[in-house]
């Protein structure tokens, strides 16, 4: 008792805290002892990256919302009100619509980070599956606030994305009514997409960021040696090949975060619409019903997707075809930890189809969301057609030739080099 | 009295509790999921609309607007259906595979009735409003046309039964809503009864 006198009042109120809320706990198995493997590369800042983006849309959007009116009638003018009469309201905005291109550009990296070092194996299989779902949600994020200032992209987009429910046999018509809420793309869709872009999935979105990174925490980060570290530990538990996450991955991450900002803040400043790639020309115009823009293309990040569904001709009197292939498309992500079979998990020590193949999907990708941009003209659809066979091709055959490619063994230890 | 727990009690009691709690679950969220349905008002906006045609003369059309679209209504002459037949080898779609109509009017004049020709008044290239060039050999389109609709924005062509010229911007046939007779002289846009006067 007389010890606990003697420390400093700002100790003792911490103390205080702590036994009622295990910060100081929290604080260490997040940051100051949870151990990351050392050779950690570039390839490792994108999922920080992105919570640094996930936190900018969260701010800038709420001040957005400040000054937005959710209704057909105010919505336009409202976004034009913010970009000339509200102090910095351009500022806000644009971090807000430069943050949605930023944050697919960095989860797409980060997701073929997992790609390449085979980071969704197991033990990892949960935190994959948490990743992708998160990657869902950010889509429909990203489309439900795109309608938001309802440019005539915006409700075109929209037009179109909504009608491809309407293609489900059945109940496809009653379905894209109940989540129009109307017979066309009204001030009633207006005002849920507002609903559901601010509140519900902003919610979900973060609940399962905090999922993702506990689980995580718990299975410890994978490496592009693609071995456990937990395997190989000294005496007081900690692995060998471990560094604590703070300060050594926070100092490197604060660096990454310098060269984003200045390549994420120099979109802002000098190239906000990215010549029409985030945000469309023909948003600049109101939303209108009668007349369609002369060609609808959604946001980059959708247009590989976008162009497998244009890729798939209707049969048998539908385009259901081709809403299958694309929702199949995302939806054969989720089953990578099981469709790999090969002995180990980094390209760096998978054989040559393996590495093959991984160019070949990126490529696919690449090739896609180009075709996704262009109008479904010249040789457009029959690339998009080579394309999506190719896309699908790199996952219905994983199980047969990561087990027949050739490996190399994998090291004890991680590759490393002190510097 | 015993201490021995009944697992297989235990695990039916758990099992009724969660399906008891499950219905009840689904009964709570019916009003959430039900209020994302057209609303009232929605509904009002977008009921079906009647379209006197007691009025219109043959060769005559009128135009009202139904959910934010243009609805057209032409009363064919017999020379009207006579110069569809005409068009025939000049469309794209003769049987209208690729457009959007209901099964009653996938015809060969893409109407319940013969004469009666119902249509959303909408290019399916770009959405501009099409218009009306009814006589044969009109020179202002071209000297062997059929009669029909031409689209100003960008050259569209479609005949007198709304069906696609080959060679033009616009993909397909022009849509054609759901509607009804309500005996002779009114029709119901909107509305899909069988009665087909």
């Amino acid at each position: 008792m007389a010890n606990e006198e003697k420390k400093p009042r700002s100790s003792r109120i911490w103390g205080w805290v702590n036994e009622r809320l295990p910060v100081d706990e929290m604080l260490k198995s997040h940051a100051t002892e949870y151990y990351a493997p050392k050779n950690f590369n570039v390839w490792y800042v994108f999922g920080v990256l992105s919570l640094v983006v996930l936190v900018n849309q969260l701010l800038t959007g709420i001040f957005l919302t400040m000054s937005y009116k959710p209704s057909a009638t105010e919505a336009f003018a409202s976004v034009e009100y913010i970009m000339r009469d509200v102090d910095w309201g351009w500022l806000i905005r644009y971090l807000h619509s430069t943050g949605a291109s930023a944050f697919f550009i960095v989860v797409y990296l980060h997701m073929f980070r997992a790609l390449m070092y085979g980071s969704y194996r197991a033990p990892r299989e949960l935190l994959w599956i948490f990743g992708m779902v998160i990657y869902l949600a950010l889509m429909a994020e990203a489309f439900m606030g795109y309608l938001l200032p309802w440019g005539n992209m915006s409700y075109w987009g929209a037009q179109v994305i909504v009608s491809l429910f309407g293609t489900i046999p059945v109940i496809g018509a009653s379905l894209a009514e109940w989540i129009k809420g109307d017979y066309f793309i009204s001030d009633i869709t207006l005002n849920r997409f507002f609903s559901l872009h601010v509140i519900a999935i902003p919610l979900i979105l973060v609940f399962l960021v905090v999922a993702h990174i506990q689980a995580l925490h718990t299975v410890g980060s994978n490496n592009p040696d693609g071995i456990e570290i937990k395997k190989k530990k000294n005496a007081d538990g900690i692995p060998l090949d471990g560094v604590a996450f703070h300060p050594y991955y926070t100092v490197k991450d604060l660096y990454a975060l310098g060269v984003f900002l200045m390549l994420f803040l120099g979109v802002v400043f000098f190239a906000p619409t990215f010549g029409g790639m985030f945000l469309e020309a023909p948003n600049f115009d109101q939303a209108n019903p009668m007349l369609t823009p002369p060609h609808i293309a959604p946001v980059w990040y959708f247009t590989p997707f976008y162009a497998m569904l244009r890729a798939v001709p209707s049969f048998m009197g539908t385009q259901v075809w081709g809403v299958i292939v694309m929702f199949s498309a995302i939806l054969l992500l989720f089953f990578l930890p099981w469709l790999d079979r090969s002995p180990v998990k980094s390209i760096r020590y998978k054989g040559p189809i393996t590495k093959v193949a991984l160019a070949v999907l990126a490529v696919s990708f690449v090739v896609l969301g180009y075709c996704g941009i262009q109008p479904p003209q010249g040789i457009f659809p029959l690339l998009a057609r080579i394309f999506t066979v190719t896309y699908f091709l790199f996952f219905l055959l994983m199980p047969w030739y990561s087990r027949i490619d050739r490996s190399k063994p994998v090291p004890d230890r991680v590759t490393y080099d002190a510097h | 009295m015993t201490d021995a727990v009944d697992h297989g009690r235990r695990q039916l009691l758990v099992k009724a509790t969660a399906l008891t709690g499950a219905v009840g679950v689904a009964f709570a969220a019916t009003p959430f999921l039900a209020s994302w349905k057209p609303s009232a008002r929605a509904k009002a906006l977008g009921a079906p609309i009647e379209i006197d045609i007691s009025k219109l003369e043959a060769g005559g059309m009128v135009k009202v607007i139904w959910r934010g679209k243009p609805v057209w209504v032409l009363k064919r002459t017999p020379a009207m259906l006579a110069q569809i037949k005409n068009a025939d080898p000049l469309v794209l779609d003769p049987q209208s595979e690729g457009s959007v109509q209901p099964d009653y009017a996938k015809n060969e004049t893409r109407s319940r009735r013969p004469d009666i020709l119902v249509l959303l008044g909408v290019c399916t290239h770009l959405g501009c409003s099409p218009m009306s060039k009814f006589e044969a050999g009109d020179v202002t389109v071209s000297a062997d046309w059929p009669g029909g609709f031409y689209c100003p924005c960008h050259g569209s062509k479609f005949d007198l039964a709304g069906r696609v010229f080959k060679g033009v911007p616009a993909p397909a046939n022009m849509a054609v809503p759901p509607y009804e007779f309500e005996g002779e002289d009114k029709i119901l846009v909107g509305a899909d009864g069988p009665k087909s006067a």
